[in-house]
């Protein structure tokens, strides 16, 4: 919303010594913030002139149409220049720049020789003059409008400040001169004289027969005043204060009855629409489409209305969306002679929904949606009947009204209220003051408050207490900390996310947070099937390439990875933490329990329970070497072995138990991945990445990945932990052979199990695969240990004997002999 | 044998020691003045032939000048070890400055960094850390927060809907509905803090993101006034933006606090706005079953992107967005 300085004055005297941005401030600290100030004229020196064009020399030869152009700038002679633009004719007024002058951008204007002619000044556009970003042709008026000779400065009122200020959408008021000022009289502690006062009494004669006014249901719209004039002389110009006011509001003038609609609509903030009388077949009606149908407003557009569209329709049709836009059909032509102009307050809702409905945002539906003063229909209309008869020939023939304002309902308030909510002393006569000063009316005996007709969003103690707070200013209120709990914790989940993601942060992943979107073409090539591969659509995504929730981290891994390797990293880690979206369960239709009460603890579980579980997962994507490769030597690739480790350490760092085995698991490699498995669940799982995927995404050769369900983690029990013995340590190494079939993992559990309580540990260190005949060997070191004795060589004998046979037993294996 | 000669041995001894020049040469020494054939040794093994008052004096003149050769020996031996392992340890200098770390650099996304340390300044004032799902039932994302049906921000274009549209499930545009979620499962007194993503159906550009983070704070407790929000606001603004940032509060709306205000900080000379607070509205109290008589509370909310870009001077969403491990690894872990 824009607001020149010189209209706000109009309503307030606004002391010389105010500058504009303190006007700025004051906006501020009240609610309005003020999100450029732009002030007009203070790089433009005169003398800048209405002229008359007398006549016109088109000067031929020269790449673009050039005149040399006679004006009579009120002087004794004629005075010559020259000028590009075409776009006016003898008769015209123009805007002369005369020498002398500086434009804005420091453009000094003096007699020159140019074109082979004497330019002795110049025609401006309004971009030159700094106050539109009109360039197309240069400005011109009307005899009607400017006077000959007078200062152009002065008569286009260019010295002035424009504020464009953001309204809050609960603040339709704001969106008018009358709004702006009335706050920014308040915040100044300065007289608002409300330009209602003199419209309230206004009446106008009755002169024959007005267009009928129906409302056909009350929902849909409170108050409809419809105006019928005639007599009106289309040729009419618009005075040039009004355009000029309508130009800085940032709107085009138009013709002088569109005129005057905006500039009421401006000045006050109701919307009005004015239709040609005689394209109106009976009376209005303000009711809904009814039917789909076609309609076409007036720009041009043929829109397809939707039956609960809300119009305003004569007897045969629907003329205007109502709150919208005009219709074509009816809209004021320059042949147009009797006008009905309506003044309606339309259902907030109704608006808003044929705004949307139609992608049609215009100034009209922007602040009927927010809300207008159902007593200003009557004044608004009445200001246009005021304007259009003073400024045309137009009369004032009938008015016709249905409907009836109300304003909205009392508000019981202890005044002591307000202090609980600030934490500010504030006096029931201080409340009482400001309360008053933003319009409401407060009766001090029992503190009932009845909030102005313009005031829509005020209806409770803590609407008002806003009121009180902004008028007094939000930098009064006291800066003081909260009494506080004394202690606060991370959960156990959220401890154990910083330390895995610092864990691999210290070994060298980058965390990265991609978009949780996917698409099934990105499930399918990972070959995610059943639960894994179903998940939530949304209605509307940001692009028709990814319209589906995630369901695993590693696509969304490999697409970064893939970014990375466009530009130019080779070797890297990266890992992500975050939700994923399998449609665990099916969505069922919303439940709304009703507001400002409790729901009953069903309703509330029944709310709980239709949000589905959403994982919460760790995973991480290793591409190339393990490290980078430099004058130290050559380093190895990343293999399937480091994607498992860093598995198990997530599961190791939480303090889990957990078990290991092979697994056909996408996106991984059929034979080179691992499930982690806790308390029965597999929670993890690690390896190469399928071959397949690693080629179509363009990765590294045999790039690897983890994922972690932390979400399905259970918390670890408290450690117990076992004494450490110090007795020597007695060590037995042991090479088996075995089938190449049988896992480390089958022949290291068999040692355990037959070396009994004493093995303190046991390692793999050897793995040989060259024997031949389907057998590998497995060399493992066996440390035994007593907490209190030294174990003697042959009870170490007897030990290493003893698992060496279980080995054998439960898995074939065979001692290796050199 | 004359007790001058003994002590010409020990001179010539040390004379000896203290001319060797290396370990090889003190060998030689050793050999020829305490080795079976030196002199010294050969008086030693004489003695056995001598008077039992000859062995008395020779004994003691003998014992002498052998613990006074060793001696000199060890000196010269500890002289000449050194003066080895100086010149070893000089010729073993290398080029510490060498890259030696070819571990890739890891790192924390920024992101986390800023959640985590807002997290934990919360923790230290006693806030609770609540978290909440992403895919976000629509009564709890909208209407129990006093945002009607009708609102403008329930549109397709701000607000991402999950099919079937009938189900009102979204990906949640704000933190809020974890307040909403905690006032339903707990009793006041509430403290706590809501960090976590959100989304808006917003183009990517340089400023703004889709899929973004925020982190909303909330207290209910009895005698909550504006002045606390104010003063939690100033304690944090602080904590992000450094001792000397100030914060203004503008009037403002939001359909789940009333009074409403942005906070704005001051920093690097000029006004930014950070986030929206006030006091909850007593509408939203009432829906979570909380007595308004009794109590009262406070909230805030802020982008997490918005409080990065603005303290670190980063110009771009797409640095934050993209995953590109250049930008990440250069905050480290953030501390």
């Amino acid at each position: 919303m824009r607001a020149p300085l010189s209209w706000i004055n109009e309503f307030v005297d606004i002391p010389a010594k105010i500058t504009a941005q303190q006007i700025s401030d004051a906006l501020v600290r009240v609610g309005f913030e003020v999100e450029e100030t732009i002030t007009q004229g203070n790089d433009l020196t005169g003398p800048l002139k209405f002229a008359k064009v007398l006549s016109i020399e088109e000067l031929s030869g020269h790449k673009k149409p050039i005149r040399y152009v006679g004006l009579d700038c009120g002087e004794a002679a004629e005075r010559f220049v020259i000028c590009g633009a075409t776009n006016f004719v003898v008769g015209d007024i123009v805007v002369a720049a005369l020498p002398g002058a500086v434009l804005p951008g420091g453009f000094a204007i003096s007699a020159r020789e140019t074109y082979g002619k004497t330019s002795n000044g110049m025609i401006c556009s309004g971009r030159e003059l700094g106050i539109s970003d009109d360039h197309a042709g240069i400005l011109v008026f009307t005899q009607a409008q400017a006077t000959i000779g007078s200062d152009a400065i002065e008569g286009l009122q260019i010295n002035d400040v424009i504020f464009d200020i953001a309204v809050n959408p609960d603040r339709g008021y704001a969106l008018s001169i009358r709004g702006i000022a009335r706050e920014v009289a308040a915040s100044l502690d300065l007289d608002f004289r409300d330009p209602i006062d003199s419209l309230q009494n206004l009446e106008f004669k009755e002169t024959g027969k007005g267009v009928t006014a129906k409302i056909a249901d009350i929902e849909t719209s409170s108050v409809f005043y419809l105006r019928t004039l005639s007599n009106f002389d289309p040729s009419a110009k618009t005075p040039l204060w009004m355009r000029r006011r309508i130009e800085k509001m940032g709107m085009r003038s138009i013709s002088l009855v569109v005129d005057v609609t905006n500039y009421v609509m401006l000045e006050l903030g109701q919307p009005l629409h004015a239709f040609d009388k005689a394209k109106i077949n009976g009376g209005l009606t303000i009711k809904r489409a009814g039917k789909t149908q076609k309609f076409t407003t007036l720009d041009g557009q043929e829109r397809n209305l939707d039956p609960d569209d809300l119009m305003v329709c004569d007897d045969d049709q629907p003329l205007s969306l109502a709150g919208t836009m005009g219709g074509l059909y009816s809209e004021i032509t320059d042949s147009t002679t009797e006008i009905a102009l309506e003044a309606a307050v339309f259902d907030q809702l109704c608006v808003a929904k044929n705004s949307r409905r139609h992608k049609l945002s215009s100034e009209a539906s922007r602040r009927l949606e927010r809300g207008v003063d159902p007593f200003l229909p009557q004044y608004a209309s009445a200001r246009f009947v005021q304007l259009l008869t003073a400024h045309s020939s137009a009369v004032h023939v009938a008015t016709n009204v249905d409907g009836k304002p109300q304003l909205c309902a009392r508000i019981k308030m202890a005044p002591s209220y307000v202090s609980k909510v600030l934490g500010l002393d504030v006096d029931a006569k201080t409340v009482v003051k400001h309360l008053r000063t933003v319009g409401c009316e407060v009766d001090e005996n029992n503190f009932s408050v009845q909030p102005p007709s313009w005031r829509l969003d005020l209806h409770t103690p803590a609407d008002l207490t806003e009121e009180v707070a902004r008028m007094i200013g939000y930098d009064k209120i006291p800066s003081v900390l909260p009494p506080r709990p004394l202690h606060a914790t991370l959960s156990t989940s959220q401890k154990r996310r910083r330390s895995i993601s610092l864990m691999l942060a210290n070994r060298g992943l980058a965390e990265v947070q991609s978009f949780p979107f996917t698409n099934q073409a990105t499930i399918d090539a990972m070959g995610f099937v059943g639960e894994r591969a179903t998940t939530y659509k949304l209605a509307n995504p940001m692009s028709e390439e990814f319209p589906l929730m995630r369901v695993h981290l590693v696509p969304g891994l490999i697409e970064t990875a893939g970014r990375n390797l466009s530009r130019g990293a080779k070797d890297f880690a990266i890992f992500e933490m975050g939700s994923i979206f399998r449609s665990s369960q099916k969505l069922v239709p919303a439940f709304s329990p009703k507001l400002n009460k409790r729901p009953s603890q069903d309703e509330i579980n029944k709310i709980f329970a239709s949000v589905p579980n959403q994982g919460y997962h760790v995973a991480g994507l290793l591409v190339g070497k393990v490290e980078n490769e430099d004058w130290q030597g050559k380093a190895r690739n990343y293999s399937w072995q480091d994607a498992i480790a860093y598995a198990q350490d997530i599961l190791n760092l939480c303090n889990l138990e957990w078990s290991i085995s092979r697994s056909d698991f996408a996106p991984w490699h059929p034979g080179r991945c691992a499930e982690l498995i806790v308390g029965g669940k597999a929670v993890a799982h690690a390896g190469e990445l399928h071959p397949r995927i690693i080629s179509s995404y363009g990765l590294p050769e045999r790039s690897v990945a983890f994922a972690v369900a932390l979400s399905a983690l259970p918390d670890s029990e408290l450690v117990k932990p076992k004494n450490v013995g110090t007795m020597p340590a007695a060590v037995q190494d042991v090479a088996l052979i075995v089938d190449e079939a049988v896992t480390a993992l089958d022949v290291e559990e068999a040692l355990r199990k037959g070396a009994g309580p004493l093995l303190e540990s046991i390692t793999l260190f050897d793995r040989y695969d060259k024997i031949g005949d389907g057998k590998i060997s497995l060399a493992f070191t066996l440390v035994f240990r007593d907490a209190n004795r030294t174990l003697t060589g042959e009870e170490v004998a007897v030990l290493r004997e003893s698992a060496t046979a279980m080995a054998s037993k439960a898995c074939g294996a065979v001692l290796r002999t050199a | 044998m004359r007790a001058e000669e003994i002590s010409a041995w020990v001179e010539q001894a040390q004379a000896a020691c203290a001319s060797a020049k290396d370990l090889d040469g003190l060998k030689v020494v050793r050999t020829a003045h305490s080795g079976d054939k030196s002199p010294i040794s050969l008086a030693s093994r004489a003695l056995g032939s001598m008077s039992a008052e000859e062995k008395v004096v020779f004994g003691k003149l003998i014992g002498d000048a052998k613990a006074s050769i060793a001696q000199s020996l060890a000196s010269a031996l500890l002289r000449l070890e050194a003066q080895r392992d100086q010149k070893i340890l000089l010729e073993e200098v290398v080029d510490i400055t060498l890259p030696v770390n070819r571990a890739h650099r890891g790192g924390l996304h920024p992101i986390t960094i800023i959640k985590n340390e807002v997290s934990d300044f919360f923790i230290e004032q006693g806030f609770s850390v609540e978290e909440g799902p992403e895919l976000e039932s629509g009564w709890l994302n909208f209407d129990a927060l006093n945002i009607p049906p009708d609102h403008p921000a329930r549109t397709m274009q701000d607000t991402f809907f999950v099919e079937p549209i009938d189900s009102g499930m979204v990906l949640r545009t704000h933190t809020s509905p974890v307040q909403v979620r905690t006032m339903l499962t707990q009793e006041p007194p509430i403290y706590v803090v809501c960090p976590g993503r959100t989304f808006r159906a917003d183009e990517l550009d340089a400023t703004h993101s889709p899929v973004f983070h925020q982190v909303e704070g909330l207290v209910v407790d009895k005698g909550i006034t504006m002045a606390h929000l104010k003063g939690t606001l100033d304690n944090f603004a602080r904590h992000m933006f450094g001792p000397d940032v100030t914060t203004r509060l503008r009037p403002s709306f939001f359909p789940f606090t009333e009074p409403s205000a942005e906070v704005d900080v001051y920093f690097n000379n000029r006004w930014i706005e950070w986030g929206g607070c006030g006091m909850v509205n007593p509408k939203v109290l009432a829906t979570c079953g909380i007595d308004t008589d009794v109590y009262s509370g406070f909230a805030f909310g802020m982008g997490l992107e918005r409080t990065l870009m603005v303290r670190h001077g980063i110009t771009d969403m797409h640095d934050i967005v993209e995953g590109d491990i250049r930008f990440t690894r250069q905050f480290g872990v953030g501390l």
